[in-house]
């Protein structure tokens, strides 16, 4: 795999990561109560983390000018390739916890792999980032058990994430050329891996939380080739405002 | 007096360089200084993050070159190592007696261990030692830590996770 498809895929990685940690950062002071608010940015702040060394490492491998920060806050939406699932909204708390869950497997898995990797710099990524993601996890798996096996209502609303979430899983077991490419590097997940995966551990998951797995659906395609819900938009709206409105600034 | 080495001589000086969250335990004590190595025309300085979002990793690298060129050491480079992954098994028991004192519960276990990493060892009160506490939430006033409360002496504190 040549230096500018890696980059690509760091870039990616990085994506569902920045975004991820945005989407936890518009929970601060939002939260339900105290403690999960600090939860939910403690783990944004993992994720922010994550997606800065692999924005860094994309940047570096490049070649380029860019650099990280410009990745991050110069980008329009159609350059962003991060899942359609990780820029849906916080609509109600059952949707983010679903989202994060979900992604978090998805992460869990990819890391593993990438933390074997020969590539020290990604390797040595991944492996930091196994550590947090474990916690990730099961802070977001406790949480389904709670709500789907809680009252009538945590139920229905638990089940209403789900259904409406279901359609954004088909992309996280997709494969497009960079995928290919880093099967044959460094055995990545193949589509069919990562689908038994997740299906594995959502299944075995949502069941034992009371919550039903949806039957097979049409699911959306398209963020690996930029295209995003429109919620993205907004979503970047906010992040950027601050390199849009002052080109440079510096902290 | 014994002449110091140019890198034993920036050890001793990293060694006041203070954790900023955790003010009582320096950044050697917390096993973040992987290395050091001397330039021809400066000091690069190997740092393992704790976290990957540890928000106090460009305090503490601006900590580290003000002390370094205070000293003498300017043009320093602090580069950050990722591999192998810090972990709290590198703290060692002097270590963890100061974070006691200080108020702070010490990791239990090893991160190496499902157990230590899942938080399910019994953890101290680092005021009364009492081992009947209860975890109040999982994540604390920074990402390494947990909120617990003693059950005993009443008192809540944070427990240093084992990561």
């Amino acid at each position: 795999m040549d230096n500018l498809n890696l980059s690509k895929f760091c870039i990616r990685l990085g994506d569902h990561c920045l975004i991820m940690a945005h989407r936890q950062s518009e929970l601060c002071s939002n939260g339900p109560f105290l403690e999960e608010d600090i939860a939910q940015i403690n783990l944004g702040l993992d994720l922010l983390g994550q997606a800065e060394a692999l924005l860094i490492y994309g940047a570096k491998l490049e070649g380029g000018s860019r650099t990280a920060d410009d990745i991050a806050f110069r980008r329009p939406e159609r350059e962003f390739y991060n899942f359609m699932l990780t820029e849906q909204p916080n609509t109600d708390f059952a949707f983010v916890i679903v989202r994060q869950y979900i992604m978090s497997l998805y992460l869990l898995k990819t890391y593993q792999v990438l933390a074997k990797v020969e590539d020290e710099t990604l390797s040595g990524i991944a492996l930091k980032a196994l550590k947090e993601l474990t916690y990730h996890e099961r802070h977001f798996s406790m949480w389904l058990k709670r709500l789907g096996d809680g009252t009538e209502e945590s139920h229905e609303r638990a089940q209403t994430a789900i259904n409406e979430l279901w359609m954004f899983v088909g992309e996280l077991y997709e494969e497009d050329e960079i995928d290919l490419m880093a099967q044959k590097a460094f055995y990545a997940p193949t589509g069919i891996e990562m689908k038994a995966f997740l299906m594995e551990h959502i299944t075995a998951r949502f069941t034992e939380s009371t919550l039903t797995t949806p039957k097979d659906i049409y699911m959306t395609t398209g963020s690996k080739k930029g295209i995003h819900t429109e919620y993205l938009g907004y979503l970047l709206t906010e992040m950027q405002y601050l390199q849009r409105a002052y080109p440079d600034a510096k902290w | 007096m014994i002449d110091l080495s140019p890198k034993e001589k920036v050890y001793q000086l990293l060694a006041e360089v203070p954790d900023p969250e955790i003010p009582v335990v320096n950044i050697i004590e917390m096993g973040m200084i992987r290395d050091v190595e001397i330039h021809y025309d400066g000091v690069e300085v190997f740092l393992c993050p704790t976290y990957s979002g540890c928000p106090a990793m460009d305090m503490i690298d601006s900590m580290v070159k003000e002390k370094l060129a205070e000293n003498g050491f300017v043009n320093t480079v602090v580069t950050l190592v990722y591999k192998p992954a810090w972990t709290t098994d590198w703290m060692n028991d002097e270590t963890k007696e100061k974070l006691r004192v200080f108020g702070i519960a010490p990791p239990v276990g090893k991160a190496s261990s499902k157990k230590g990493m899942l938080n399910e060892e019994d953890v101290a009160c680092p005021q009364c030692k009492s081992t009947n506490t209860e975890i109040k939430s999982m994540f604390g006033s920074t990402a390494c830590k947990s909120l617990y409360t003693c059950t005993d002496c009443l008192e809540p504190f944070d427990y240093f996770k084992c990561i």
